[in-house]
C-alpha cells in the first residue's frame, strides 16, 4: 500500500498525530522497564535458598540472664528436640536465611592483600547441620564431630584465632577459585591463618542478601562452631504437615528443659518467614502489572478516541474515496497502517526513552542493563495494541457509504 | 457580562457539552482520576516516609563519623563509620564540646514483672547516656530522665515507655518503682509520653529499618556495662584481639558499633565541632589507633537520613512509575480533549462569527478542560483513599503511616486542576485558532 497519502494527511492533523505517538513512546518506554523489573522480582523469589524450605520450623530461646553453663543446656535442649515426635534432626546456628540476624566476613585468598577477594555470609555449624537445613554437599565431605570447636573457647580472651576447615558455597568457590575444584584449596577469613575448604554446598542464602549485591547473596561460608542459645537459633527438620505441631511441641520442651527462659516471639516455619521476606518484592510484582494492564488500558483509549475523531472528521473524503472506487479493506487498511506508521514512529522514540530509564534506575536501583529482547517484545506488544484499538473505528470508516460523496454535509 | 457569572455561563457550557459525549467525557475523567490516584497514593507515602522526624529540632542535631579501622581493606573515597567504637563515643562523651551529646546502642533485655504470676518477657531497649532525652525532646509523662551525674555512678535506673508502663505497673505513676532487668533491680525514674520519631533517625539499623514500633525501655549505658546486658544491632569488626571479658563490646575492642548524637546550636558550633573532629582524628592517628586517612563526617539528621535512603527505593520507584503513568493519562486527555472540542468547530465557528473573541473561546475551552479536571480530581482523591488502605493492609513497617493529612488532601486537588488545565491549554488554543469563515462555508 502507498504510505504517501497517510503522510500527506498526517502532516495536516501534526498535533494529534505528535499525541499520539508521544503516549505510544512513555507508554514502550515504561513498560518495557516495568516488566523488567518484574522478571527482577520473580527471579529473586524463584532463586534456591539451599534449603528444605517445606521441612524446617525455627526456635529460639533467650535467658532472663546469663548465668549457668549456656553451652551445657544447649546441648541437653538439642537432646531433648531431637526426642520429640516428627522431629527428623535438630541443629543450632547462629543464623537462617530469612531471618534478622546476619553474620559477615570479609575473604582473602592472601592474608596480605588489602581488598578482600569476597564478603561472604557466616553460617556457624554443629552436629546435624546439614541434615537439618536440608544441603547439598557436592563435593568434598562433612564436618567431623571432633573438628567443631566451642565458640566459648574461640571468644575467650587471648584465644589466637583460627579455623582449620570451611564448607563453602559453589557460587563461592567459583568466585574464590574460578574454574578449580575449590576442596582443598585455602583462604583467610579470621586472624592469619588459613582456613581450608573441606566441602562444597550447592546453594545456601545469606540472610541479608541485599547489603552486598545480588551477586554475593549465595556467597556464604559454613564453619564448626558450635553456638550456645543465647544468640543461635535451633532449626529443627520435620515432615511438612507436622511444623505446627513441632514447633508447639518444641517450645514446650524448651521451656521445660532447665532454668526459666524465654520464648522468641519470631518462632516460625520457614515457609512463613520466606514469604514475610519476600513480601514487598510480591508487592511490586502487583504493582507494576497492575500499573502495565492500566498503561495499555488508558493508551488504548487515546487511540480508540483519536482514531473515531479522525474518522468522523474524514467522513466525506472516505465517501469521495469510496465513490471513485476504493473497496472497504482498502479503507479499513488505510486507517490502519496510518496507525501502525504512527505507532512505529513511538515504539522507535519509546526504545531511546525505555533505554534512558534503564540507565537511570541502573545508577540508582543497581539493576542490570535492560536485556535487548525486551525492546522487541516491547514494540510486538504496542503494535498489536494500536491493530486492536484502532480496528473499531477503522471498521466504521470502512463502513461509510459512497453515496455520502454526493451529499452536502 | 461580568467576569464570575461568564464563568458560571462557560461552566453550564461545560456540563451541556459533557452530556453530548458522556462516554468520552467519562474516559477523560476516568483517565485523570487514574493517574491522580495512583500519583498521590505514592506520593503520599513517599511524603510521610521523608517527613522531618524532629520538626524545629532536627537541623540542630548531629551525628558525627569517624574511621577508626584498619587500613586492611581501605580504598580511598570510602565513607568513614556509621557506628562509632565504644573508646571514640566514651572519649568524646567525656569531653562533651557540643551543647548536648550522646551515645547509644539498642539492647534486648530481659524483663520479670514479679508480680501476679506474669511471665519475663524481653525487650528492645535502648541503652544510652542522659543528654538522650532532652537532646531528642523527650516528653514525660511522669518524672524525668536520669542525670548525668546517675550515668557516672552507674545508677540502677530506668526510663520506661507508656506502654510498658501499663504492661508492668497497668499505667498510673510508676516512678520509684522497682523493675527486674536482667535479674538486677531497677528504679523507675520516668515514664514517657507517646515518642515515635518516624523514623527512628537516631539508630536506622534497628526496628523494621527505623520504621518499626516505638522503644520503651531506656537504660543508662554505662549501667548496661555493668550488667553485662545484651546490646543488639550491627557491629562491625576489624580485628580479633579478646582484649577482655566483654569480648568486642569492651572499650578496647576493634569493632564499631555505637550511635553517637550531638546538638549543636548554631553554625560556628557546627565548624568548630567539626574542627574538633578533624583534630581528634589528627590526635588518633598521631597515637597509631586510626589507620585510614578518611576525614570524618558530621551529618544533620536530614543529610543523614538522606546518606542511609532512609525512604525505601522501592517507595521511590513507585513515585516514578506513578507519575509516569500520570504522563501518560494526561497525554491522553489532552488528545481526548482536542479532538473534543475540534469536532466542535462548526459550532466555535457560529460563535466567532456572532463576535465571541477568541479569549472568550479560549477561556471557554479552559473551564471544560478545568471542571474535567475538578471531577477527575475528586474521583482521583477517592482512588488515592482506596490506595493508601491497600498500603495500610500490606505487612510492611511503615504500613500504619499511610493517611492522607490537609497538605496532600489538597496537593491532591490543586495537581488535578492544574494537570487537567495544563493538559487543555493545547486544545484550547487549538479551538480558539477556528476561523470563522471557513468553518460557516463548509456548512
Amino acid at each position: 500500500m502507498d504510505i504517501r497519502p497517510i503522510l500527506t494527511t498526517l502532516r495536516r492533523h501534526k498535533t494529534a498525530a505528535a499525541l499520539i505517538v508521544f503516549e505510544v513512546a512513555l507508554t514502550c518506554a515504561i513498560i518495557c522497564n516495568a516488566v523488567f523489573l518484574i522478571s527482577n522480582r520473580i527471579d529473586r523469589l524463584q532463586r534456591p535458598s539451599g534449603l528444605a524450605e517445606q521441612e524446617i520450623v525455627r526456635i529460639a530461646v533467650r535467658s532472663i540472664n546469663k548465668s549457668g553453663d549456656a553451652q551445657a543446656l544447649t546441648r541437653s535442649d538439642l537432646a531433648t528436640l531431637r526426642a520429640i515426635p516428627g522431629v527428623i534432626s535438630a541443629t543450632i546456628t547462629n543464623q537462617i536465611p530469612y531471618g534478622d540476624s546476619a553474620w559477615n566476613s570479609s575473604v582473602r585468598l592472601d592474608p596480605d592483600q588489602r581488598i578482600p577477594t569476597a564478603n561472604t555470609g557466616n553460617y556457624y555449624a554443629t552436629s546435624q547441620f546439614m541434615k537439618s537445613l536440608g544441603l547439598k554437599l557436592v563435593a568434598g565431605r562433612e564436618f567431623t564431630d571432633d573438628e567443631i570447636l566451642s565458640w566459648a573457647v574461640v571468644n575467650a580472651p587471648g584465644y589466637e584465632a583460627s579455623l582449620p576447615s570451611a564448607i563453602i558455597t559453589r557460587a563461592l568457590g567459583e568466585k574464590l577459585f574460578p574454574g578449580q575444584q575449590a576442596v582443598g584449596k585455602t583462604f583467610y577469613m579470621w586472624g592469619d591463618k588459613p582456613t581450608r575448604v573441606v566441602g562444597v554446598v550447592e546453594h545456601l542464602l545469606r540472610p541479608n542478601d541485599l547489603l552486598f549485591g545480588a551477586a554475593a547473596s549465595d556467597y556464604s561460608v559454613i564453619v564448626p562452631l558450635e553456638v550456645d542459645y543465647n544468640f543461635g537459633v535451633y532449626v529443627i527438620r520435620t515432615a511438612p504437615e507436622r511444623r505446627d505441631e513441632v514447633i508447639k511441641a518444641a517450645g514446650e520442651a524448651l521451656i521445660k528443659n532447665g532454668p526459666a527462659r524465654i520464648l522468641s516471639e519470631s518462632n516460625d516455619t520457614l515457609e512463613a518467614m520466606s514469604k514475610k521476606f519476600y513480601q514487598t518484592d510480591t508487592s511490586m510484582i502487583w504493582l507494576l502489572s497492575a500499573v502495565c494492564i492500566a498503561l495499555l488500558i488508558v493508551t488504548a483509549l487515546g487511540i480508540i478516541g483519536l482514531a473515531s475523531f479522525w474518522v468522523q472528521q474524514r467522513t466525506r473524503q472516505i465517501g469521495v474515496r469510496r465513490a471513485l472506487g476504493a473497496t472497504r479493506g482498502q479503507i479499513l487498511r488505510y486507517f490502519q497502517t496510518e496507525n501502525f506508521l504512527l505507532t512505529s514512529i513511538g515504539i522507535v522514540l519509546g526504545m531511546a526513552m525505555a533505554f534512558a530509564i534503564n540507565l537511570a534506575l541502573m545508577k540508582y536501583y543497581e539493576l542490570p542493563r535492560l536485556p535487548a529482547l525486551y525492546l522487541p517484545l516491547g514494540a510486538l506488544c504496542l503494535w498489536l495494541l494500536g491493530q486492536v484499538a484502532v480496528y473499531g473505528p477503522a471498521k466504521r470508516a470502512a463502513m461509510v457509504p459512497p453515496a455520502l460523496a454526493t451529499r452536502s454535509a | 457580562m461580568s467576569g464570575n457569572s461568564q464563568f458560571a455561563y462557560y461552566f453550564q457550557l461545560a456540563l451541556r457539552s459533557f452530556k453530548r459525549n458522556i462516554v468520552l467525557t467519562a474516559l477523560m475523567v476516568l483517565a485523570i482520576a487514574l493517574g491522580i490516584g495512583a500519583a498521590m497514593t505514592t506520593l503520599t507515602v513517599f511524603y510521610v516516609l521523608s517527613g522531618d522526624p524532629l520538626p524545629g529540632k532536627s537541623h540542630q542535631l548531629f551525628h558525627p563519623r569517624l574511621d577508626p579501622r584498619a587500613m586492611n581493606g581501605y580504598s580511598p573515597g570510602d565513607e568513614p563509620q556509621d557506628d562509632m567504637s565504644r573508646f571514640d563515643a566514651e572519649t568524646l562523651l567525656r569531653e562533651a564540646r557540643g551543647d548536648r551529646q550522646a551515645m547509644m546502642s539498642s539492647g534486648n533485655i530481659a524483663i520479670e514483672p514479679r508480680r501476679d504470676n506474669l511471665p519475663a518477657f524481653r525487650q528492645d531497649s535502648r541503652l544510652t547516656s542522659a543528654d538522650f532525652f532532652p537532646m531528642f525532646q523527650v516528653p514525660f509523662k511522669y518524672g524525668s530522665a536520669w542525670s548525668r551525674e546517675d550515668d557516672a555512678r552507674r545508677a540502677r535506673v530506668a526510663v520506661i515507655g507508656t506502654k510498658l508502663n501499663d504492661r508492668l505497673f497497668g499505667g498510673g505513676n510508676s516512678v520509684g518503682k522497682s523493675i527486674w532487668l536482667d535479674q538486677a533491680e531497677f528504679r523507675v525514674v520516668g515514664v514517657i509520653e507517646n515518642w515515635h520519631p518516624q523514623p527512628n533517625f537516631y539508630d536506622l539499623s534497628s526496628g523494621d529499618r527505623g520504621f518499626g514500633g516505638p522503644e520503651e525501655l531506656f537504660v543508662p549505658f554505662t549501667t548496661s556495662r555493668d550488667v553485662r546486658m545484651n546490646p543488639q544491632g550491627s557491629i562491625d569488626c576489624w580485628g580479633n584481639d579478646n582484649v577482655d571479658d566483654e569480648g568486642n563490646r569492651s572499650v578496647n575492642a576493634k569493632c564499631s558499633w555505637l550511635q553517637y548524637w550531638v546538638e549543636l546550636g548554631t553554625p560556628e558550633k557546627v565548624a568548630a565541632y567539626k574542627q574538633y573532629l578533624e583534630n581528634y582524628s589528627a590526635q588518633q592517628r598521631a597515637a597509631g589507633r586510626f589507620e585510614r586517612p578518611t576525614a570524618p563526617k558530621l551529618d544533620n539528621v536530614m543529610q543523614w537520613l538522606d546518606f542511609k535512603r532512609a525512604v525505601p527505593g522501592d517507595v521511590r520507584l513507585q513515585v516514578w512509575l506513578a507519575f509516569g503513568f500520570l504522563l501518560v493519562c494526561l497525554l491522553n486527555t489532552v488528545g481526548l480533549l482536542l479532538a473534543k472540542f475540534l469536532r466542535r468547530s462548526g459550532e466555535i465557528g457560529v460563535r466567532r462569527a456572532l463576535g465571541a473573541t477568541r479569549r472568550a473561546i479560549f477561556a471557554q475551552c479552559l473551564v471544560e478542560a478545568g471542571t474535567i479536571g475538578l471531577a477527575g480530581g475528586l474521583l482521583g482523591l477517592v482512588l488515592a483513599q482506596l490506595g493508601l488502605w491497600a498500603v495500610r493492609q500490606q505487612p510492611v513497617s511503615y504500613a500504619a503511616l499511610a493517611r492522607l493529612d490537609p497538605t496532600m488532601l489538597f496537593t491532591t486537588f490543586a495537581l488535578a486542576v492544574v494537570a487537567s488545565v495544563l493538559a487543555g491549554l493545547l486544545p484550547a488554543w487549538r479551538a480558539c485558532q477556528v476561523t470563522p469563515a471557513i468553518q460557516l462555508k463548509s456548512q
